[in-house]
């Protein structure tokens, strides 16, 4: 198959000598493999635009999962922010509640779009639509923005994975963040180099996460790490619009995550055996849900 | 590369809570239901690894029968599958099963009615991606790397080649195929890797060829 870019290197090295956005070379990539026009895959991806404007709108409103495990906290920190007195800044608070939003209606059963899974489906639309108010993108720009995503999380679903299951954590939120932290930079006016950078520092911070959800659902703790997602996310941008850079380069750091993943147990890779799945409150939660014989099994 | 399109990544869009247990789950029970060719009036469903594990939180169990029944991953009506099922007298079972598999999220189907049964394995491989490693005791070898297409049809002369012609007209390559079946002159399957898109009314043209009973795209 013919791909304009395997890795971050040969992206950013295209996008340079060629003088195009991260996200131009992936719309000019979608069209090559999957031979459909631009304005097609442009307005696929407005429409994935839409579902998360929805998914967020919904859960600034309030809801609440079946379990009862998680909801109503994007109300609490939106309600919070508007006083206007937040320690981290408006913006990260902003993004925050946006990405627990997302994660809350997830959780309930709601509709949205897996960016790149479901479970890690807040960071990227968290992120955007606090970027937003700042930077006031066009409709255009901002699905440029899931397109930048789009091609990081394309080398890294292709070079490591995206399945907790497979990777832990780091692997679905994780991505996500790297995910966002390069398509804050483009939209920022930042340089390719500067999305791999602000993508390399994100990951690094987030090597090494497990997948241990309590009672198996996808809710505590997934819903805030989709929060501190975002907030790394974004601090990580700040860093490389700055000129701070990764010292590992960015390919390195996808394959040490992949490494990382392979090599952690199975009870913290989305089994709910290890990890906060496994505390004495994460066993009670699981009881009270889903009764003792499902508990003895875990 | 297994993740072809920018849309693997973001998207689908999908009910929640999971994009490997849920959205995956679904379009297992849909792949499936779309080989078979019509609602099935039972279903086991055996699971394994983390599938097995955690099913009820993540909703895979209501995601596999919604599939089954015809529904796709954004389709609210998964929500009450269960209930739908019942509805038209579908019947099904699950089993956890604690046997090591390759993936960590693989289903194996069981389904049927009284014309005839169906053996599907399925693996979820993330961000609502899938893979079918096995149809009716045949294991399918994709790459992953390329489109494919499953072809069931009656082991007749000439069932190949018309398929094979058929691709070509339209400008098709085929870079791997396997031809197997169960018993002489009876069911039979074709499995074809090619290196462009298939566009559906390719599939269209192929389903309406002598001697083919079923015809569906199993990787983009």
């Amino acid at each position: 198959m013919n791909v304009l870019f395997r890795n971050v290197r040969e992206l950013v090295e295209l996008a340079t000598s060629e003088n195009k956005l991260i996200s131009e070379l992936m719309i000019e990539q979608e069209m090559l493999i999957t031979r459909r026009s631009r304005e097609e895959i442009m307005n696929q991806m407005d429409r994935n635009l839409t579902v998360m404007e929805e998914a967020v709108e919904k859960g600034l409103k309030g809801v609440q999962s079946t379990s009862g495990l998680t909801g109503g906290d994007a109300v609490l920190l939106q309600n919070y922010m508007k006083k206007g007195n937040t320690l981290s800044g408006t913006l990260l608070i902003d993004a925050v509640s946006k990405a627990v939003a997302t994660n809350e209606v997830n959780a309930a059963m709601g509709t949205i779009c897996a960016t790149p899974t479901a479970g890690s489906a807040g960071v990227v639309p968290g992120t955007l639509f606090a970027v937003q108010n700042q930077l006031n993108p066009t409709r255009e720009e901002m699905i440029r923005y899931l397109f930048t995503s789009g091609a990081f999380g394309f080398v890294v679903a292709n070079n490591a994975s995206i399945s907790g299951a497979a990777g832990g954590c780091q692997a679905e939120v994780g991505s996500a963040a790297a995910m966002a932290a390069a398509a804050i930079v483009e939209m920022a006016g930042g340089t390719p180099q500067q999305s791999s950078e602000a993508f390399a520092i994100t990951m690094k911070n987030m090597l090494g996460l497990v997948c241990d959800p309590v009672a198996g659902l996808v809710e505590v703790p997934c819903v805030k790490r989709n929060a501190m997602g975002a907030a790394n996310a974004l601090v990580a941008a700040d860093m490389a619009l700055a000129g701070v850079t990764s010292r590992i380069p960015c390919d390195e750091v996808i394959d040490a995550m992949f490494k990382i993943g392979q090599t952690m147990p199975t009870a913290l890779k989305e089994t709910a055996q290890g990890g906060l799945a496994a505390t004495p409150t994460g066993r009670a939660l699981a009881e009270r849900i889903f009764g003792a014989e499902f508990v003895k099994g875990v | 590369m297994k993740f072809k399109s920018v849309f693997d990544i973001i998207g689908p869009v999908m009910i929640g809570p999971s994009s490997s247990h849920t959205a995956g789950a679904a379009r297992i029970g849909l792949v499936t239901r779309e080989l078979f060719g019509r609602q099935p009036k039972w279903a086991k469903i055996y699971l394994y690894g983390s599938f097995a594990e955690t099913y009820k939180g993540h909703g895979t169990d209501i995601a596999i029968i919604g599939g089954l029944l015809g529904f796709d991953t954004f389709d609210e009506r998964i929500k009450t599958s269960f209930d739908l099922a019942r509805d038209i007298g579908m019947t099904f079972e699950f089993i956890p099963e604690n046997g090591h598999t390759e993936h960590p999220n693989t289903a194996r189907l069981v389904i049927g009615d009284e014309s005839g049964e169906m053996e599907l394995i399925g693996i979820s491989i993330g961000g609502g991606k899938i893979e079918i490693s096995e149809l009716n005791g045949f294991p399918l070898r994709l790459s992953g790397n390329h489109s494919a297409i499953l072809v069931v049809h009656d082991d007749k002369p000439g069932s190949i080649a018309k398929v094979a012609s058929c691709l070509a007209e339209q400008n098709i390559n085929i870079g791997h195929m396997e031809v197997s079946r169960k018993e002489q002159g009876q069911m039979a399957l074709m499995v074809i890797e090619v290196d462009e898109p298939i566009e559906d009314h390719v599939l269209l043209q192929i389903s309406q060829l002598p001697y083919i009973t079923q015809v569906t795209k199993i990787a983009d």
